[in-house]
């Protein structure tokens, strides 16, 4: 038996920190336009000029995608393809119990990860669906590995019963790093493939995005993320990138 | 659990078997430049929706074949050999 201990480690409540995002960009000025469809993009000799949504035409000089879990979808709207497969990545929460684990405990032999909300419930999840999927609900093998996995890191956790389980889309790149920079439309920026380490990460890829889209070109913390290192062959060794959980 | 249909087993259950990636992906002449050879290795249709995908029987008969499935409904529609 081994393991390693990460003292400075904590949880940080995903959703509050989007919440905490769009609220600051809102009151800075940034419009978000909820339930609004992006249906088409109007590009004329490989420039775009606009985007067509369900709620109407969209103009300016440079866009931004960042559309996670539908990269692909979009990209293809636009007329090109990326160099990502979408898989669902669940997660699941048991019924609540007094406090009984105070760390988030992840382990990669097995597989899963487990830690216990303020309300009592334990969160759990682990690796990727085994087959590409747009469903946002998860196939019952990896529901049934995670499960399996958790009872034998912490048998008595055995009597639990499970309260909800979900799934969400994931695009995930061949080096298991994001891609940030131009597309092969001119105007239209890439910000996609987070896999499953998106939620770290995005307050840093966000300065990069924001740098990209003000100045049209990418700071030199974005440039080795960028499309072309595809086709150059410089491809990520990014450390234990979309394992560590 | 879903059952998925091996051309040479019949239905059996999805863990028996490994995904492999798109079906039709076309492997590029020795001369072929950079930017066929990224298109090939990395780049996918990624589709949502209908699919055609190459899968192997590993815990079965071990032989691949070409899988058509729905991304989005998980709905399967056929199976055959490789062409």
């Amino acid at each position: 038996m081994g393991g390693l201990i990460q003292h400075r480690a904590g949880v940080a409540r995903h959703d509050a920190v989007a919440w905490g995002y769009a609220r600051a960009a809102d009151s800075l000025g940034v419009h978000i336009i909820q339930d609004c469809e992006v249906t088409g993009f109007d590009v004329k000799s490989g420039r775009i000029d606009a985007v067509e949504t369900s709620r109407g035409r969209i103009e300016a000089d440079r866009f931004g995608m960042a559309v996670a879990g539908h990269s692909s979808v979009l990209a293809a709207m636009a007329g090109f393809a990326l160099p990502l497969q979408s898989y669902t990545l669940q997660a699941m929460v048991s019924e609540p119990v007094k406090p009984c684990l105070d760390v988030v405990v992840a382990s990669s032999s097995h597989g899963a990860y487990v830690s216990q909300s303020d309300k009592g419930e334990l969160v759990m999840g682990g690796g990727l669906d085994r087959c590409p999927s747009y469903a946002q609900r998860g196939n019952f093998p990896m529901t049934q590995s995670v499960v399996a996995s958790l009872v034998e890191m912490f048998p008595s956790f055995a009597t639990l019963k499970l309260m909800r389980q979900w799934g969400g889309i994931v695009d995930t790149s061949p080096d298991n790093s994001p891609i940030l920079g131009p597309s092969p439309v001119e105007g239209l920026y890439l910000n996609c493939g987070w896999g499953t380490g998106g939620f770290k990460a995005i307050p840093a890829g966000g300065t990069l995005f924001a740098h990209i889209l003000a100045t049209g070109i990418h700071h030199p913390v974005s440039a080795p993320f960028d499309l072309k290192r595809f086709e150059a062959g410089t491809l990520i060794d990014e450390a234990h990138a979309g394992v560590a959980h | 659990m879903q059952q998925f249909p091996c051309p040479w087993c019949g239905q059996r259950a999805e863990v028996e078997f490994r995904y492999a990636g798109d079906a039709g992906v076309k492997r590029p002449g020795r001369d072929a430049d950079d930017r066929a050879w990224a298109q090939y290795l990395h780049f996918r249709r990624n589709a949502k929706g209908p699919a055609q995908e190459v899968w192997i029987h590993t815990a079965g008969c071990g032989r691949w074949f070409v899988l058509s499935r729905d991304t989005f409904t998980h709905v399967v529609t056929g199976s055959e050999p490789m062409a």
